[in-house]
C-alpha cells in the first residue's frame, strides 16, 4: 500500500511552488495577473460552475498562465450560468455566460491568450454615449 | 443539486456572503443507526428570528440580482426526501448552524461526491477564513483544518494549481481510509 499524504508532504509542494513562482508573481500584485472569477451561488453551482472552476484551474496552469481562479456571487445572469468574469490587466472585465468546458478552453484559447472575443459575452459593463 | 457536497459548496457561499471567518463541516455517517449528518457551523452576523423564519421559503432570498433564493430549500426537501430531517439555528451576531440529516441506506440520499474539491476550492478562494471539515466513519474521524495548512504554507498562495490539486488528493485518499464499503 502507497503511503498517505499527509500536511508534512505539503512543505515539499510549498518548495516546488516557490521554485516556480517568478518574480513578478511574486511581488504580490494580483492585478498585474489574469483574474477568472466563477459565479458560485445556488444557480451557478446547480448548473455546473464548479466543474468549470476546476477545468479553468488545471488549465491554465497547464498552459503556464499565471491567473488567479476565485468564487464569486451570483451575478443575476442566473439564465445564462455558468458564467465566468474575466479580467485581463489593463482591459475592461468581460462576463462570459453558459461556460462548458468546451467554451472554457476557448475563453483561454481565443480571448485570454489572443485577445479575440468569442460568442457568449453577457454586455454588462458598456459604456453609453452619455458616459462618454 | 446532483450531490451532496454541492449542497456544501452553496451553504458555505451563504456564510461567507455573512461575513463569517470561521466555518465548520462535519460530516458524521453512521450505519449503526443508519444516519447521515451534515452539519455546516459558521461564525457570520446570523439572523433575526423573522428572517430565520423565511429563509426556507424559496421566494425569500437577501440578494438584490434576483427574486428567489432557492439554496436551502433545496437542501431541506433533498433530506426530507431521504427520510431524514432538516434544522436551522441562528441569532444575530451568534453565527448560524444548519444540520441536515439523511437516512444513510435510503435510496433517495444523494451521493457526497467530490467534497475535497469543494472545500479546497472554497478555502482557495477565500485564504482569509479558516475551514474546518470533520468527516466521521464507523472507521474514524478525519480532520482538515486550513490554519494548519496556511501554517505551514506561509506565504505561498493557497490558490496555486500545486497546492490545491494536493490538497484534493490528500483529502480523498484520507477520506478512503475510513470510507464504509458499500
Amino acid at each position: 500500500m502507497t503511503k498517505i499524504k499527509s500536511l508534512n508532504d505539503l512543505r515539499v509542494i510549498k518548495a516546488e511552488v516557490e521554485a516556480k513562482m517568478n518574480l513578478r508573481e511574486r511581488s504580490d500584485a494580483p492585478e498585474k495577473m489574469i483574474q477568472v472569477k466563477v459565479a458560485m451561488a445556488t444557480c451557478g453551482i446547480a448548473s455546473g460552475a464548479k466543474a468549470v472552476m476546476d477545468y479553468m484551474i488545471s488549465e491554465l496552469d497547464k498552459r503556464h498562465i499565471p491567473a488567479i481562479v476565485s468564487q464569486t456571487g451570483c451575478m443575476g445572469y442566473c439564465f445564462a450560468e455558468p458564467t465566468i468574469e474575466v479580467t485581463i490587466p489593463g482591459k475592461d472585465s468581460i462576463v462570459f455566460g453558459y461556460v462548458t468546458e468546451k467554451k472554457a478552453d476557448q475563453i483561454i484559447e481565443k480571448y485570454i491568450l489572443n485577445g479575440e472575443l468569442i460568442e457568449g459575452i453577457i454586455p454588462v459593463n458598456y459604456e453609453s454615449i452619455d458616459s462618454k | 443539486m446532483k450531490d451532496l457536497s454541492l449542497h456544501v459548496l452553496d451553504i458555505m457561499q451563504n456564510s461567507l456572503s455573512a461575513g463569517a471567518h470561521d466555518i465548520n463541516v462535519e460530516i458524521v455517517e453512521d450505519q449503526v443507526i443508519d444516519k447521515y449528518l451534515i452539519t455546516i457551523r459558521d461564525d457570520g452576523k446570523g439572523m433575526s428570528p423573522e428572517m430565520l423564519t423565511k429563509v426556507t421559503d424559496p421566494f425569500f432570498t437577501t440578494r438584490t440580482t434576483r427574486k428567489v433564493g432557492l439554496g436551502i430549500p433545496l437542501l431541506k426537501e433533498h433530506a426530507e426526501q431521504a427520510g431524514g430531517t432538516f434544522s436551522i439555528t441562528s441569532g444575530i451576531g451568534k453565527g448560524t448552524e444548519i444540520a441536515a440529516g439523511f437516512l444513510l441506506s435510503h435510496i433517495d440520499r444523494q451521493p457526497l461526491g467530490d467534497i475535497a474539491g469543494t472545500i479546497v476550492l472554497t478555502a482557495a478562494s477565500n485564504p482569509q477564513v479558516r475551514i474546518r471539515y470533520t468527516h466521521t466513519t464507523g472507521f474514524g474521524t478525519y480532520l482538515f483544518d486550513t490554519a494548519e495548512v496556511s501554517e505551514i504554507l506561509g506565504d505561498t498562495p493557497i490558490n496555486n494549481a500545486l497546492v490545491i490539486n494536493f490538497l484534493v488528493e490528500m483529502i480523498n485518499e484520507n477520506l478512503e481510509q475510513i470510507k464504509y464499503s458499500h
